[in-house]
């Protein structure tokens, strides 16, 4: 099992949402998340004074998925994630070792 | 003479008008601050109304109003306004409405002074310490600042017990000395000697809800309405000149503070709008008067534009006034009270004077400008060592982790906003519900 994580384009969201259940996955959490890469930030100006707010919004979306169908998942969310410009985001996959669904106690697969 | 009801109707809406310029203000104030301080923010403005109204009861009318014969200071033989029940208002003329109607309007001029100036000290005072310094400014500062500028005696006695300045025809409609200049230098005195926030200037500090400051400048215009044409007291033909050009300048201080920043910086922006309707009420206060309405409209332009590039200073001078009480109050304050040396018209108010541009002399111009000093030199001096007896005493800041984390925690125990699903938000009611317990259990 994967973990992947993404971070986005918040108006990206409902996009890769469709394009995630599109292949099939039925679960995800999503929270706000804030930062930079090679973007950078931009600048404000209020009452003549420039502030540079380097923090950015984005939004993080985390997925796990059977070993099988992570590259399928990763290449959705990036198809739909894209739009070419500075900016897009990142995502990335990495193990998990164990799972369990709180409502019944499942573990493993059968939990996601 | 008998009351007027129309005229006691008008001074006393104007009153309830000018009361809720301190919400108003709250309100812009609050906005402008960073979230984390934004309640402390709102409170100075709230401590000031109550300490204020009690301490005006007390001898404050009567420091203002009262007559002492020096012309500096009022004296204490009208204190607890008990006395002015079933009295007419007197203030150079007789007035046909209640003295308690003055009084109370003029209660309004006081709290909305000093809390202007806690907009210079923003996310680092303490409260308490903020609470003296209230009552020892209006005490020392306002109370006879006001008597210097508005007190106009009893003509009835001659003029006795009028303030100097109104001994001398300064021209000041509705506080361009006492409540904007006299703000503004207290504002910087007191940002001088609070010193800068953790992280100033590096660090952003930008306004955390702009909705907040616009609704809240929206309400200050609506109450200026009732400050300036309340100042006539009186339902008549002053009161609607006065009213006409506190629009106007609003009008033009908007206007031109978005035009300059359209060329200076690209953008018109929201608080540049705010900002600027301020500017162009500061001038038009001391001048609504005394003017008409094509003057106003110049006022409010040339105010909004020289506060767009006034309130820059303070990044190149290096002083913390956070949100720009001397850039927007103290500059458009002398600009008003200045401008009347020129613009000043019989035409607008047969008891005023002619300005340059009417056919007056230099005089005009020459007894406002020793106002303005007057008042300018006085707060500036009286508020610095007022702050500074109070630093010595008990100390004017927060620490340094305290204001970082937020003086709204520190200092009053709670927090402006909660929008998080954990921990007793908006989600978390059962959590909070479970963890509450009495305050001393």
């Amino acid at each position: 099992m994967k973990l992947i994580t993404a971070i986005i384009k918040p108006f990206k969201l409902d996009d890769v949402k469709e394009a995630l259940e599109a292949v099939g996955v039925q679960g995800m959490t999503v929270s706000e998340a804030s930062g930079f890469g090679r973007q950078k930030g931009h600048t404000e100006v209020y009452r003549g004074a420039e502030y540079t707010v380097d923090l950015v919004p984005k939004v993080r979306l985390e997925v796990i998925v059977d070993d099988p169908d992570v590259d399928a998942v990763i290449d959705a969310i990036v198809a739909a994630a894209q739009t070419g410009r500075i900016g897009d985001g990142k995502v990335w996959a990495i193990p998990v070792e164990s799972i369990v669904r709180v409502r019944t106690g499942e573990r493993g697969v059968d939990a996601i | 003479m008998e009351i007027n009801a129309g005229d006691t109707s008008w001074v006393l809406v104007c009153t309830a008008l000018v009361f809720l310029m301190a919400p108003g203000l709250a309100l812009f104030y609050g906005g402008l601050v960073r979230a984390k301080s934004s309640l402390n923010m709102m409170m100075m403005t709230f401590i000031a109304v109550g300490i204020v109204g009690v301490l005006w009861t007390l001898f404050g009318f009567s420091i203002s109003f009262g007559d002492s014969g020096n012309g500096f200071f009022g004296g204490f033989d009208s204190v607890g306004l008990g006395e002015l029940l079933n009295q007419l208002a007197v203030n150079g003329g007789k007035y046909p409405i209640p003295a308690l109607a003055f009084a109370m309007f003029q209660l309004m001029f006081a709290i909305i002074t000093v809390a202007l100036i806690s907009g210079s000290i923003a996310d680092r005072a303490k409260f308490s310490s903020w609470a003296v310094f209230v009552g020892a400014w209006v005490t020392f500062v306002y109370f006879p600042v006001a008597h210097w500028v508005f007190d106009f005696g009893d003509d009835q006695l001659g003029g006795s017990g009028a303030g100097w300045l109104a001994n001398r025809g300064i021209l000041d409609f509705a506080g361009g000395t006492v409540v904007e200049i006299n703000s503004g230098a207290s504002g910087l005195a007191l940002a001088l000697i609070v010193g800068r926030r953790v992280g100033w200037p590096k660090s952003p500090m930008k306004p955390h809800n702009l909705p907040l400051v616009l609704l809240g400048a929206g309400l200050l215009w609506f109450g200026w309405l009732g400050f300036n044409a309340g100042s006539s007291l009186g339902a008549n033909q002053l009161a609607a000149t006065a009213l006409t050009n506190t629009v106007l300048a609003g009008c033009g201080g908007l206007l031109s503070w978005l035009f300059v920043e359209r060329i200076r910086d690209g953008h018109a922006t929201s608080l540049g709008a705010a900002s600027g309707v301020v500017a162009g009420l500061v001038a038009i206060t001391p001048a609504c008067g005394f003017i008409v309405p094509w003057a106003a409209v110049v006022l409010g332009l040339i105010a909004g534009a020289a506060c767009a590039f006034t309130v820059g200073l303070k990044y190149r001078l290096g002083f913390d006034d956070s949100l720009d009480v001397f850039g927007v109050h103290l500059v458009g304050g002398v600009i008003g009270c200045l401008a009347l040396g020129f613009v000043a018209t019989t035409i607008a108010n047969p008891a005023g004077k002619n300005g340059l541009l009417y056919g007056g002399g230099w005089s005009v111009l020459g007894t406002q400008t020793l106002g303005v000093v007057a008042v300018l030199a006085y707060s500036f001096t009286v508020t610095l060592v007022i702050g500074w007896v109070i630093n010595k005493v008990m100390g004017f800041r927060v620490d340094e982790e305290a204001e970082v984390t937020g003086i709204d925690l520190d200092q009053h125990l709670e927090t402006a906003y909660d929008f998080s699903a954990a921990g007793g938000g908006a989600l978390g009611q059962r959590t909070a519900r479970a963890t509450h317990t009495e305050v001393g259990s």
